[in-house]
């Protein structure tokens, strides 16, 4: 079974009095396991897309299955929910909470867990992950303290820390430059290929594109491409 | 567990301001100082002003006697001689919650020593429980006792005004003086207790055996103006022979048909007041009931028929002096209120200028999974420790300020217990009342704008 189904999702925001529709009826299948990069210029779409797939938001019309469980109908509450369990962020410009130290940041998300671990566990989870991505040496720093590519690793390490099914990545290389872009990037490859982790970037660049399984080209609220896998 | 780590949440974030935490609870550190101030000094004056009307004799119960009215004429309070020695000895039996009881005879007269004289302003025949009741200590000598009382002795406590005024500054004791040519030796000097709340001089006093009073000073014993009625009540009128128990009399007793045919001629003692102490101000009430029932029962008063005695209490007089503190310190407490008031409303500002300064944190928090409870329990959190960070600070400078206050302006403070359980729970109140629209504000965010809130 598929881990993502959306079937002919719309998304129309209400301006006043003038609908504005943004997602005209799209479909697309995720597998388990799958890195697929969602492609597309600004005013596409594809950031409400992201949105709906991150279940921060629900589509006007259309259903959307995640890992068998029908998200449409669900509540903010109950998403908040979905998201906790199933969904990690990793953001364009980090968000990172100033003036708290990389530990930290990478332990908040527990904080909301429903299954509430122990101090000492908490820690030693944040402390695992960072160590992964390579920032051991820098636990204690504040995100002031860290470079562009330190903050960005930080802030993967804290999408992984409610052990998620899905990695969302919006834009995620947006604010780096190219030499950093490409660990960051590696380090997502290297996430899915050894953890077996779905991830789906959000992009408008191709070069980023290039290291995804699978490209969908987002355009004017309708997939352009279909569901062609690319060539590996 | 999770309610602790929102509180350690809290703490941080306030802590990540420190500067604009502390000013923000400057307002409700005032209004809980000025609350624990005002109560405290407030608590402090009524203790006071109890103080006062205990060392004037607290609890202080007295028993007038009563009206006389004949034909619709009525002829004023004391008019009628109803109380006697043994109404005292009777409620000091058998009113549990009347602690001493003195029967009092008052006269007013020359006193003369050595060529001087003076008229004090109240000569007292009463008891040893007097001094009991009015909390007033001997000092200098010793009261007279139960056996002078008995003896009639001629002995008598002089105050300080007597002292001065007769003996001027030479010590008074074991001299004799006289009070309308009948001397009496000095035993005893009362303390100094100054004027009372009506301005009147309490040390411009002579105390002497209420039976020396009656029987040698002020001769003879007026008749009962109610006479005819008392007469009728045989049971309660009492002979002299009473008063000297032991003394076998010197003829056989009558038969009950020669006392019905010769009455004989009743001598009454009577008293002019009785003055008594409940054992507690709390059980003022409680005397006052059992002394009415008790002499009524004494005097055969039926039911419905007006009382032949009045009871005053003290505490009348203290309520009226407390309630006006009381009022005093409600006012100061409304102005204080008002102040907390202000308080909670900048922390409600505040704590929405935090709200919209951390839309993109709130955004993030939302992202990873926190749910609007989880959100509003936070910023909830974080309004409730800042306003009791604020109490707490509030309670010191206001018992430091209580403390100055005494130490400088030397008013009287007491601690208010009752004041700061208040200000803690007021306090804690501000804060979720006023801290709670932000909050809630900060929980009905939509994540997707709050994370691309610039």
């Amino acid at each position: 079974m598929d881990l993502i189904e959306l079937r002919d999702i719309h998304k129309t925001y209400h301006l006043g009095e003038v609908d504005l529709p943004v997602l005209k009826g799209i479909s697309l299948h995720v597998k388990r396991g799958e890195l697929v990069a969602l492609m597309g210029a600004s005013g596409s779409g594809k950031s409400t897309l992201m949105n709906l797939l991150g279940c921060l938001d629900h589509p006007t019309a259309g259903e959307y299955w995640l890992d068998g469980r029908g998200i449409s109908g669900l509540s903010a509450k109950e998403r908040a929910r979905v998201r906790k369990k199933t969904i990690g962020f990793v953001f364009q410009n980090f968000n990172l909470l100033a003036r708290t130290s990389a530990l930290e940041n990478v332990m908040m998300p527990l904080s909301y867990a429903s299954d509430h671990m122990a101090e000492g566990e908490m820690k030693q989870r944040a402390t695992e992950l960072l160590s992964r991505v390579g920032l051991a040496d820098r636990m204690d720093h504040q995100p002031s303290q860290l470079s562009g590519g330190q903050q960005q690793r930080v802030a993967i390490a804290r999408s992984l820390v409610n052990n998620p099914q899905i990695l969302l990545a919006d834009e995620p290389t947006g604010n780096l430059d190219s030499r950093t872009s490409e660990e960051i990037l590696q380090m997502f490859q290297d996430l899915n290929q050894r953890d077996r982790l779905t991830i789906i970037l959000v992009t408008h660049d191709p070069e980023v594109a290039r290291h995804a399984q699978r490209v969908i080209h987002i355009k004017d609220g309708l997939i352009e491409n279909g569901e062609t896998p690319l060539p590996a | 567990m999770k309610s602790l780590h929102t509180l350690k949440l809290a703490l941080r974030a306030l802590r990540r301001n420190v500067m604009r935490a502390a000013l923000t609870t400057l307002g409700i550190v005032i209004g809980v100082a000025a609350v624990i101030a005002m109560m405290e000094i407030g608590n402090g004056s009524s203790e006071a002003i109890q103080h006062t009307i205990a060392s004037m004799g607290a609890n202080v119960l007295l028993v007038m006697p009563g009206t006389a009215a004949s034909g619709g004429v009525s002829f004023g309070a004391g008019s009628v001689l109803t109380l006697t020695p043994e109404d005292a000895d009777a409620i000091a039996k058998e009113c549990p919650s009347v602690g001493a009881v003195a029967p009092v005879v008052r006269a007013r007269t020359q006193i003369v020593y050595n060529g001087r004289n003076w008229v004090p302003m109240s000569i007292y025949g009463t008891t040893a429980a007097f001094l009991e009741v009015r909390d007033w200590p001997v000092a200098e000598g010793h009261a007279f006792t139960e056996r002078d009382v008995r003896n009639s002795s001629k002995v008598c406590l002089l105050g300080q005004t007597e002292v001065r005024e007769l003996f001027g500054g030479q010590p008074p004791l074991g001299k004799e003086i006289r009070i309308q040519n009948v001397s009496f030796k000095v035993v005893g000097v009362l303390q100094t207790k100054g004027a009372n709340m009506m301005g009147m001089d309490q040390d411009d006093i002579v105390i002497a055996p209420w039976t020396t009073i009656k029987y040698r000073v002020s001769g003879t014993t007026l008749g009962n103006v109610n006479q005819s009625s008392e007469a009728s009540s045989a049971g309660s009128v009492n002979t002299l022979s009473d008063i000297y128990p032991g003394q076998e009399s010197l003829y056989p007793v009558p038969s009950a048909t020669q006392q019905a045919d010769t009455p004989q001629p009743v001598r009454f003692t009577n008293v002019d007041q009785i003055l008594c102490s409940a054992r507690s101000s709390a059980q003022i009430p409680a005397a006052v009931q059992q002394m009415t029932t008790l002499l009524r029962e004494r005097h055969h008063i039926r039911p419905g028929q007006p009382d032949d005695f009045t009871v005053r209490d003290m505490a009348e007089m203290t309520k009226a002096m407390t309630s006006a503190t009381t009022l005093m310190t409600k006012l100061l407490l409304a102005v204080a209120m008002i102040s907390l008031l202000v308080g909670g409303v900048g922390i409600m500002n505040i704590m929405l200028v935090s709200v919209t300064e951390r839309t993109r944190e709130i955004g993030l928090r939302m992202a990873v999974g926190a749910e609007p409870g989880d959100i509003l329990r936070q910023f909830l959190t974080e309004a409730v420790v800042l306003c009791l960070i604020g109490g707490a600070m509030g309670i010191l400078v206001g018992r430091g300020s209580s403390f100055l206050v005494r130490l400088v302006l030397r008013w009287p403070t007491a601690i208010s217990v009752g004041a700061i359980i208040a200000a803690v729970v007021v306090s804690a109140t501000v804060g979720i009342i006023f801290g709670y629209y932000p909050a809630w504000k900060a929980s009905r965010l939509d994540p997707i704008e709050a994370l691309r809130y610039e």
